[in-house]
């Protein structure tokens, strides 16, 4: 459901099934999806996935081969405490459309809301033996005002750049408590048309959790996918500056940089039982003290690296092939709040909520935009600046981080795009806030 | 050939009628205002990495959609499920979804009954291709590479809709298309050949690998080059992003009302050199000829000779800004606003481009206008492409912009590319698939890609287009199979780079 302005400007619900096949043949895979679940529909599907696959041996590679992935027979079930489809429409309406009024009456041009509810029942059955159901519920919310002014636009979401969602029930749109910040939003939107802008200088910077969340996604979540490394998403997602040669020895990031892979946290939005291989979830590490450890792997990558794990297959639907995917890859912990952070600064900037994003096709150039930020003089939080922009190379940019926060929040990222043909993923990506040295900021047009 | 909607355009035409039928029944003496697109898809990728088929895929999908308005309150729904229970219950919880809705005053009513153009014949090869078909094609490209590592995809598309509304308008379209993106790669260089056709026959695997291996020999062994702003030869492929972008953030009825945009019709906004049209009648378009509310598509012009001239709609955008729907409405759009899926820069030396003459708005074409150009810089009038060429330039007529360059770059493609500020449209992103120093005329070096920090619309200001590529080449969307983009290179005077590989 989509509120603008008070109103409510859309509410679609959407009913999805199908079957999807996948069958290796010698170095491909062959899929045949079809929406059609009688038992002559789903055996014809089957022979096309086959005969598909077979299709690929006029252009043949080596011959695929897949990791050990037990048989199991299981079921498991996202957490959930509140139902979210069994919460009323005329709750959820009244909710939305009290947040945009609220924002419209605090001084927004434009107010926005919406929620996503995502109910998926899963059905993995392979010719290996495995059995496997799921239930999975997801959902989350957010609010957005935008302030209009000469020849800009500037925004504030809460509580990040499309709200928050997670592997949980309406519960979590509850706790997000939406009316308490919509008059804040509104406010820092309108001010923001006012505020200097971001200086363009190198400094140092201090990422609130939300942007962080974005920075980790992109600058390291995608580089440690396996496919990216072999080359199989060369022509469109791209690769990965990281070598495998260097896997357990290169130097990612600083010691404070301890990155995770981990599908089994509850209620983030990358968690799972099992992937959609059949592998179970479970957790491992990406980056451990700084240096690169693990991999983003399916069973058939894995085999071509010499890799003993898989686990990070998903497709976004029955009508997708699974490839390799973010679930949750979070940054641990560390021993400042982000008051201490900022305390500990002479002169830098914060900066939060994501805007914009952008990095290149091995993962290293990146520049990001942020909603808001504040100037940090002498351990004080300053003027609020706009447009505020950073840009950076991967490595770099990790190895001079030299602060990180103590409180994690693990945010929900729903519009993970890759593949071909396009796939949208749901990944997880809990962090505290952290701050970086020598960051160049204030990139200009 | 044969006409684009005869196999299956009756079961789906059923189909809409029965949704209609129980919707006036579920709804009761209230009264409903209803409407039903059935789309149906046959989508097949083959997809290739490291020279071999790694991932070939096909879906058969089938969508019912469903938007209903009800004592004052809208509800939309959507089903794939094609068991004989599946109309009544989506008719029966987009019904109730609307009774618990709060009012929405802003609703624009439905589409009066009114023709519909037929859109290009459908090519029944490309829509029914089979895995040989496009792995024979793939073939071609590796082979054609000779001995690079290559990767990408060949893909055939065919969908339709067949829509119904309770006002008593109907209409049927479909659509095919094939496409073939791809690059090779030498010495971690790579080099791109992309195009899109309505006929699956059109695309030469052995030319266009031929192409992506003389890119990225040519890429090979980049040199850094200072971020700064650099006059540009952009490629078709790169120039694809603009209009894309310019289509959701700038031609967009919903974000001019809300002045997030910075179109103003009737303001001289872009060079002369610029035409913008949306076509959905143009060959190897993926658009339908009417949108998702049943509104007929026409020839639309944005931007004549410079000037700009019309926005896309939809029917709510549209009653707020006091006009007419131009059909562009999109599926689950009322929150995006209205798209043109079918945009096409007009060549220099076509109606209407390249500073020329012409070019009315809502025309009306339904033969898709010249959108090729004529045989200007080594092209061929009669099949409509430019000629190929030695080394990285895509074809003659990008050759043709290079010639004129005293010191710039030549942009194979724009990547990743995102909106710092919708209003000014100005974008970051970076360049990818091959970059080159042109000095007098001559391509002289391969550089390093650059990151851009540049607004779309003062790139193509008054002044700032010096030229306007010959020959326009269709171009496939990778995220929205129904949207496809027309587009010739262009020589720009400035282009702003702020960063490279080393920061």
């Amino acid at each position: 459901m989509d509120a603008r302005n008070g109103e409510i400007e859309a509410l679609n619900q959407g009913e999805d099934a199908g079957l999807g096949v996948r069958a290796l043949v010698g170095s491909s895979w062959g899929f045949c999806a079809v929406p059609d679940l009688s038992n002559a529909s789903v055996r014809r599907a089957g022979e096309s996935a086959a005969a598909i696959a077979a299709a690929s041996a006029t252009v043949p590679g080596p011959r695929a081969a897949l990791v050990p992935s037990p048989p199991v027979v299981a079921s498991w079930a996202s957490p959930c405490d509140v139902d979210p489809l069994g919460v009323p429409l005329s709750s959820k309406g009244d909710l939305l459309v009290a947040v945009t009024a609220a924002m419209r009456a605090a001084g927004a041009d434009h107010a926005e809301a919406n929620y996503q509810i995502w109910d998926t029942r899963k059905w993995f059955v392979s010719s290996e033996g495995h059995r496997i159901d799921q239930h999975i519920r997801e959902c989350g919310a957010g609010i957005a005002a935008t302030a209009i002014g000469e020849g800009e636009t500037q925004r504030r979401s809460y509580p990040s750049y499309r709200g928050q969602y997670g592997t949980r029930g309406w519960e979590l749109v509850t706790e997000l408590d939406l009316p308490a910040h919509a008059e804040r939003i509104a406010s820092e939107a309108r001010a923001l048309l006012t505020a200097p802008p971001c200086p363009s200088t190198t400094t140092t910077l201090v990422l609130g959790s939300e942007q962080m969340a974005l920075q980790i996604h992109e600058s390291v979540g995608h580089a440690i996918e396996l496919d990216r490394i072999l080359g199989w998403e060369a022509a469109f997602a791209g690769t990965s500056w990281l070598d495998l040669a260097q896997l357990g020895q290169l130097r990612y990031g600083s010691e404070l940089m301890n990155i995770t892979i981990d599908p089994t946290i509850p209620g983030a939005l990358g968690s799972f039982g099992f992937d959609d291989e059949g592998t179970p979830a479970v957790a491992r590490d990406a980056v451990r003290n700084g240096i690169w450890v693990g991999v983003l792997a399916g069973r058939d990558s894995a085999a071509v690296a010499g890799l003993d794990y898989a686990g990070s297959v998903r497709s976004d639907g029955w009508a997708r092939l699974p490839m390799v995917r973010m679930t949750n890859v979070g940054l641990l912990p560390g021993e400042h709040t982000l008051d201490e952070m900022v305390a500990a600064t002479d002169d830098g900037i914060l900066m939060d909520i994501n805007r914009s994003w952008s990095i290149d096709d091995r993962r290293l150039n990146f520049q990001f935009g942020c909603e808001i930020g504040w100037e940090i003089k002498n351990g004080r939080l300053g003027r609020m600046l706009k447009n505020p922009t950073y840009t950076g190379i991967g490595p770099t940019f990790w190895r001079s981080m030299d602060m990180v926060g103590s409180e994690v929040t693990a945010w929900g990222t729903p519009n993970c795009g890759k593949g071909q043909p396009g796939q949208v993923g749901h990944t997880g990506h809990p962090t505290p806030a952290a701050r970086f040295t020598n960051v160049r900021v204030g990139v200009r047009s | 050939m044969t006409p684009s909607t005869a196999p299956i355009a009756a079961p789906a035409e059923s189909a809409a009628a029965q949704v209609l039928d129980l919707a006036r029944a579920e709804a009761g003496p209230a009264g409903v205002e209803a409407e039903v697109v059935v789309y149906q898809t046959e989508y097949a990728l083959t997809r290739f990495a490291n020279s071999f088929i790694h991932q070939n895929v096909a879906e058969s999908t089938v969508s019912v959609q469903l938007r209903l308005h009800t004592d004052g309150r809208t509800a939309a729904g959507s089903t794939t499920i094609t068991d004989p229970e599946s109309p009544r219950d989506l008719v029966r919880r987009t019904v109730a979804a609307a009774r618990l809705c709060p009012p929405d005053p802003q609703w624009a009513g439905l589409a009066a009954p009114a023709p519909v153009l037929p859109g290009p014949e459908v090519d029944e090869a490309t829509a029914h291709a089979n895995p040989q078909d496009r792995a024979r094609r793939v073939r071609d490209f590796v082979q054609a590479a000779d001995g690079l590592t290559t990767a990408g995809y060949c893909s055939t598309l065919y969908w339709s809709a067949t829509f119904a509304n309770s006002a008593g308008q109907t209409a049927t379209s479909a659509a095919a298309q094939a496409a073939i993106d791809a690059i090779a790669r030498a010495e971690g260089a790579d080099g791109l050949a992309r195009v899109a056709t309505g006929r699956l026959a059109d695309l030469d695997g052995a030319v266009l690998g031929a192409r992506a291996a003389a890119k990225a020999r040519a890429a090979a062994n980049p040199i850094e080059l200072a971020p700064g702003r650099y006059e540009v030869v952009l490629e078709p492929t790169a120039v694809a992003d603009l209009l894309t972008l310019m289509a959701f953030y700038g031609f967009n009825g919903k974000a001019v009302n809300e002045r997030r945009s910075f179109v103003e019709i009737g303001e001289p906004q872009f060079d002369p050199a610029i035409s913008l049209v949306d076509d959905p009648f143009a060959p190897g378009s993926t658009a339908l000829t009417f949108d998702c509310e049943g509104t007929p598509r026409r020839r639309l012009t944005m931007v004549d000779a410079g000037r700009t001239t019309a926005v896309a709609h939809d029917r709510r955008t549209a009653a707020q800004a006091g006009t007419e729907s131009t059909g562009h409405a999109v599926p689950g759009g009322t929150a995006a606003g209205a798209i043109a899926a079918a945009l096409q820069l007009l060549p220099s030396g076509s109606a209407g481009g390249g500073g020329a003459s012409g070019g009315s708005v809502d025309g009306g074409s339904a033969g898709g206008g010249s959108v090729d150009g004529g045989g200007v810089d080594g092209g061929s009038a009669s099949s409509g492409r430019a000629a190929e060429v030695d080394g990285p330039a895509a074809d003659a007529s990008v050759a043709a912009l290079v010639s004129q360059v005293e010191r710039g770059l030549l942009v194979t493609d724009n990547w990743y590319t995102r909106v710092l500020d919708p209003r000014t449209l100005v974008v970051t992103g970076l360049t990818r698939n091959g970059v080159w120093l042109i000095e007098d005329g001559q391509i002289t070096r391969p550089v390093q890609n650059l990151r851009f920090t540049q607004s779309y619309p003062e790139a193509l200001a008054p002044g700032a287009v010096l030229a306007v590529g010959s020959h326009g080449v269709t171009l496939p969307n990778g995220w929205w199979e129904g949207m496809a983009c027309h587009a010739p290179a262009l020589r720009l005077r400035s282009w702003n780079y702020t960063g490279n590989a080393s920061g």
